[in-house]
């Protein structure tokens, strides 16, 4: 595990010492700042301080978490295939999952700082208004479970990508897909309709967290789409070991 | 073309042991010598495309190999499957006696490796990522550092290893990616096109580098410059299609190219003289005048100097001076031609006819 840690180590120095850390960081903040004021403070005065005005901040958040997922994500490998520097790794004695964990966990760690920093949106409605502590944390808990399977998403867009603008679309797509399954859903017949509406990464799942309702499949569904893409981004770099 | 697979050993002590051949037909058991590598029937196929193989070599410690082809045969993708990169189609091979197939990531600290294009982070400082490159490699912390040193100072990296890679030129980044193949003090170190995109200067200074490597590293390394190659290395095994045409030292490679005997006469006397002279002789065939260029530059000038080359069905170098000593002519030189590098590799390249008219011949 020491590899995971090294590879941690070094994407997170990438990250602080190039523009698109502090841009992505800024860009999170300033929208989640502007959704905040527009929902808590542009509602009446019973919905500013109610669990709905949490709830829809975590509804923003959830969204430009996801966004920052794939803009973090998609130079993981695709940048390190286009500058020839994924040789490096790949002649190392480190492993495929290795190095796919150690670049998912960078940038679950960025996105936990950078989540992080919006705390204090949720703590004024916690210090002002009715919601329970607990309310909060399952809604962060969402976010970045939501985060952690973009990221995967992203990641495997990322492998199977040559370069990080076809990574940031294919994530994008993937994401997307995944996002609007509740609309098939609409037009399918039961029992499709649960199972397409159970595969949606947004609709069902995170209207829980958002609520403040932490439910044990919605949990598991966000770990083990993230344990499906990670596994799908080792594969393709197995892959890739032959050609 | 002859194809040529047998393994060899040129002008190193213990040559004998890497020249036994495999039983033809047969998979080869894979030997129990300590050979830096051991190849058997590597081959690499991209669909239904044979792209390199089968490739059959064995590598002792402490030589510097070049792999010599033209663009497009096959040297990158045997130096990627050398260094693990990439994964073989068949075959096996063993690197300080540690099969890749059964312990890859074992076989993978004993490498070094410097693709055609170094594998640099930009954003990071020459030590920190030299750090990155051997902690990856499995050092530990405890005398990285030390050995950082060491490396940097080997590479003449000593002034820049706090600068940013993405700062440095070309030339010290090439520098850098030695640097990056050589902390671990790897078994084998694999170089692909060093001294590509290189000026004059940076081309001789990574020709010293390469040198210095010499001894502590076996060293396999990749050119289409034949003078690099002929200048830096002890063996060379030349790639034509994705297989080895022909494999050993410049000499040996040259003597084997050509048929017959070939012999540089140089004597003081009347051109047509010792030509008739010569042409006597039993067992030449021809005998052709040598100028400009061709002619060592201690000869040249002097009217009185008349330079042969000597194309024999055999070694009639005794029947030659006793020939020209009969004639009363002053010889200066009998001795064999070796063929150049140049006109060697373009025969064995499919280039027969560029080589031909080189050497003045009808194609």
């Amino acid at each position: 595990m020491s590899n995971v840690g090294l590879i941690i180590g070094r994407e997170l120095k990438a990250y602080v010492r190039s523009p698109l850390g502090y841009a992505a960081a800024a860009g999170v903040l300033l929208i989640d700042g502007i959704w905040f004021m527009a929902k808590a403070l542009g509602g009446t005065a019973e919905k500013r301080l109610s669990a709905t005005v949490l709830a829809e901040f975590f509804n923003g958040a959830s969204g430009t978490t996801a966004i920052l997922a794939i803009a973090l994500a998609m130079r993981l490998i695709a940048a390190e295939h286009d500058s020839g520097t994924l040789v490096l790794l790949k002649t190392s004695p480190v492993s495929d999952w290795e190095i796919v964990l150690g670049k998912f966990l960078s940038v679950m760690l960025v996105l936990l700082a950078i989540t992080a920093m919006t705390a204090y949106m949720p703590l004024l409605i916690l210090k002002n208004g009715k919601v329970s502590f607990g309310h909060l944390l399952v809604g962060y808990a969402g976010v970045l479970l939501l985060g952690a399977a973009v990221t995967a998403i992203g990641l495997f867009a990322s492998a199977l990508a040559k370069n990080q603008v076809i990574a940031a679309i294919l994530g994008a797509v993937l994401t997307g897909a995944m996002y609007l399954w509740w609309l098939v859903a609409k037009i399918a017949d039961p029992p499709v309709t649960e199972f397409l509406e159970g595969l949606a990464i947004h609709h069902l799942r995170m209207r829980d967290f958002m609520t403040g309702i932490l439910r044990l499949e919605n949990v598991v569904y966000y770990l083990v789409l993230s344990f499906f893409f990670l596994l799908a981004s080792v594969k393709t770099l197995e892959a890739r070991r032959w050609r | 073309m002859a194809s040529n697979h047998r393994t060899r050993s040129k002008g190193l002590p213990g040559g004998s042991r890497s020249a036994k051949r495999q039983r033809p037909g047969a998979f080869p058991r894979l030997s129990e010598v300590p050979f830096v590598i051991e190849v058997r029937e590597l081959s690499k196929y991209y669909g239904e495309t044979k792209a390199v193989g089968p490739l059959d070599f064995t590598i002792e410690k402490g030589q510097v190999i070049g792999l010599l082809g033209l663009n497009g045969a096959g040297k990158t993708t045997t130096l990627r499957m050398l260094s693990s990169e990439l994964l073989p189609t068949g075959g096996r091979m063993l690197v300080d006696g540690v099969d890749l197939a059964e312990e890859p990531d074992k076989i993978r600290s004993k490498i070094g490796y410097l693709p055609d294009r170094p594998p640099l982070y930009g954003e990071m400082s020459v030590r920190e990522y030299i750090e990155f490159a051997g902690r990856l490699r499995g050092m530990p912390l405890r005398g990285l550092r030390t050995r950082i040193d060491e490396v940097l100072d080997l590479t003449s990296l000593d002034s820049r290893g706090d600068a940013r890679i993405d700062t440095l030129s070309h030339g010290f980044k090439q520098r850098v990616g030695i640097a990056q193949a050589i902390v671990h003090k790897p078994a084998l170190l694999l170089l692909d096109e060093p001294i590509s995109g290189l000026d004059p200067v940076q081309i001789v200074e990574m020709r010293e580098l390469i040198r210095s490597l010499r001894g502590e590293h076996t060293i396999v390394l990749s050119s289409h410059i034949l003078s690099e190659i002929s200048e830096t290395c002890d063996r060379l095994m030349v790639l034509v299609d994705g297989r080895i045409v022909s494999d050993g030292t410049e000499g040996e490679i040259a003597l084997r190219m050509t048929p017959g005997f070939d012999v540089r006469v140089v004597v003081r006397g009347k051109v047509s003289a010792v030509v008739a002279v010569v042409e006597q002789v039993d067992g030449v065939r021809a005998a052709r005048r040598l100028d400009g260029n061709d002619i060592a530059a201690e000869y040249r000038g002097h009217a009185d100097v008349v330079a042969l080359h000597v194309t024999a069905e055999r070694d009639v170098r005794e029947a030659l001076c006793k020939a020209l000593v009969g004639a009363d002519t002053g010889v200066l030189e009998v001795a064999r031609a070796e063929p150049e590098l140049e006109s060697i590799f373009l025969k064995l390249a499919g280039g027969d006819r560029e080589a031909d008219q080189r050497e003045g011949n009808e194609p």
